[in-house]
């Protein structure tokens, strides 16, 4: 799904920000990405939904090496990744309903499916009565709520999210993981970047660490130190394994 | 299920650019220049139509009272015309117009008085012609047998008027032409803005997966509202002067000022303006934003 061969980055003639990054996410992988504030998570972020392009090494991404893929190639691969931004970023002249609309018009959905799905997940997430509100009369939760069925309504291969629980208590921010732990059983790949270590302590999953521009993979607790090799088979199997973790509630809808 | 009332929508809140208004506005001057030139274009040469096909297959002779000279009285002289005319070849029909006729002519220039018997009147000798006419030879074989005669074949008329109806066009077409340019430019100029105000909407678009295509329809929906929008007032002012003009011009009685009537398919050329001008701001919008976004990272 990805993998980071001696990645390198820098943003203008500064330090590296990242250095010598190497690794390699399974399809059908769930990991969180930890570090502290400016350890670089959002900047590895980045790299992975091609917002940037590494200053060295090699990114490649669903089995396509980066560096070869030019402008045009771009749009088709973006679809395929959807992203919680840090900041939600969401068109505040648009409805909630038509935020989570722009992945599916950009890919020429009918209209008709396009308002169809969107309004069925906006009250998946608990905003049936908000479908045409403005971002900017919603609460910091429910933004991030519109943001995340924005990242998911298009069903990516990859979801990528940054500091996602950022703004909401952790009561949210359990709710908003077991989303992420849906697709993720649904078959997506899933990096989730936050320093909530409560929220982390909940699942079991492996994490990557950053320290320093350097990155560190750290297999699941309830897995001891099997390595990341197990973990993949144990996610490639996973559609009748009871996981460790599989204390949540069976309803896990918003409101 | 919810389905909102389908409403123009776009992605890039371009309906709030200060250079959105503008653009509207700038528009419906430009379309309303465009159809009064075109309006006149259309006028001009309807005039010279009717005036052409007026003169032409015409001619005039005219013979003048000659006192003093030794000459022939000015009846046998018309006489004498006529018979040189009627035997002329490309001659159809020659008449010769009446005391009346003549005077009722000069009416707007002597006034009343005109058809004062005493007043030496010259002979006038209408001419239809329906075929080629050597005035050259028709000159001189009146010349010799009606001493005084003129002949008036009014193609130096018709060349100056068809000179002055194709200046009209050409000026008229270069106002519009001219305008298409100006709207070009102004398109440009509202694209290139919007761009850059909303680079970061453009770079998150482009980060969910959108084209460059997806973004220019953004930006081409938007000015195609806004030039039809200000095209049909421009358009609306224009006829409204125009048909004003018509009212006027039906008002004057002289009969030397061409009606300013335009006929139906006339009409239809300037209900085209608007849209012509919304296609133009249609690619004119697109190639600017891809050729933009193209050199953006
Ligand atoms: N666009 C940028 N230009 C220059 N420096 C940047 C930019 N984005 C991030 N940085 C720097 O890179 C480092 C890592 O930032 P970031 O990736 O945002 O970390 P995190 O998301 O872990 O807080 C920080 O020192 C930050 O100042
Ligand atoms: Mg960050």
């Amino acid at each position: 799904m990805i993998r980071f061969e001696n990645v390198g980055l820098r943003y203008g003639s500064e330090a590296e920000v990242l250095r010598d990054i190497s690794f390699t996410l399974q399809p059908g992988s769930f990991h969180f990405l930890t570090g502290a504030s400016g350890a670089g998570k959002s900047s590895l972020l980045k790299l992975m939904y091609l917002a940037h392009r590494p200053s060295r090494g090699l990114v490649t991404l669903f089995g396509r090496d980066m560096a070869l893929v030019t402008r045009r190639d771009l749009p088709e691969l973006r679809r395929q990744i959807g992203v919680v931004f840090q900041d939600f970023a969401l068109l505040d002249h648009l409805s909630a309903l038509d935020n989570v609309a722009l992945p599916l018009r950009m890919a020429g959905t009918p209209e008709t499916d396009v308002v169809a799905h969107c309004s069925e997940i906006l009250r998946w997430v608990g905003l049936g009565n908000h479908l045409h509100a403005k971002p900017s009369t919603l609460s910091g939760g429910q933004k991030q709520r519109v943001a995340i069925a924005r990242s998911v309504i298009n069903r990516p291969r990859l979801l990528l999210a940054d500091e996602p629980t950022g703004n909401v208590d952790d009561g949210i921010g359990m709710r908003l993981l077991y989303l992420f732990e849906e697709l993720y059983k649904l078959g997506t790949t899933v990096v989730i970047a936050t320093h909530n270590e409560a929220l982390i302590r909940r699942f079991d999953h492996p994490r990557l660490n950053l320290d320093s521009g350097r990155l560190m993979v750290l297999p699941a607790r309830g897995r001891g130190h099997e390595g990341r090799a197990q973990e993949t088979r144990a996610n490639v199997s996973r559609a009748n394994d009871s996981r460790p973790n599989d204390s949540r509630p069976t309803d896990s809808r918003w409101e | 299920m919810a389905l909102r009332p389908r409403r123009p929508r776009s992605d890039l809140p371009l309906a709030v650019d200060p250079s959105s208004r503008f653009l509207g506005w700038i528009t419906a001057l430009m379309a309303f220049l465009a159809a009064l030139a075109l309006a006149g274009a259309m006028l001009v040469s309807d005039m010279a139509q009717r005036w052409d096909s007026g003169l032409a297959g015409g001619l005039t002779v005219q013979i003048a009272p000659m006192p003093g000279a030794p000459v022939a009285p000015l009846d046998d002289r018309a006489e004498a015309a006529l018979t040189v005319l009627r035997s002329f070849p490309g001659i159809r029909s020659a008449t010769l117009l009446s005391g009346g006729e003549i005077a009722r002519l000069l009416e707007p220039w002597l006034g009343a008085g005109a058809a004062d018997p005493l007043l030496p009147m010259p002979r006038l000798i209408d001419v239809v012609t329906d075929g080629p006419v050597d005035a050259g030879a028709l000159r001189l074989r009146l010349g010799s047998a009606a001493p005084g005669a003129t002949l008036d074949d009014h193609a130096v008329w018709l060349a100056d008027l068809r000179s002055f109806a194709g200046a009209i066009r050409l000026a008229a077409l270069g106002v519009v032409v001219l305008i298409g340019a100006a709207a070009v430019m102004t398109v440009v100029f509202a694209v290139r803005t919007g761009l850059a105000i909303h680079r970061p909407v453009v770079e998150l678009l482009h980060l969910m997966g959108a084209t460059d295509r997806y973004v220019s329809r953004q930006f081409e929906r938007h000015v195609v509202a806004l030039s039809l929008r200000g095209g049909g007032i421009g358009l609306l002012l224009a006829g409204g002067m125009l048909y004003g003009l018509h009212r006027a011009s039906q008002g004057l009685r002289a009969s030397l000022l061409p009606d300013l009537t335009l006929v139906p398919w006339q009409w239809a050329v300037l209900l085209l303006v608007p849209g012509a001008l919304a296609l133009l701001a249609l690619v004119t919008a697109r190639w600017t934003v891809l050729r933009t976004l193209e050199s953006m990272p």
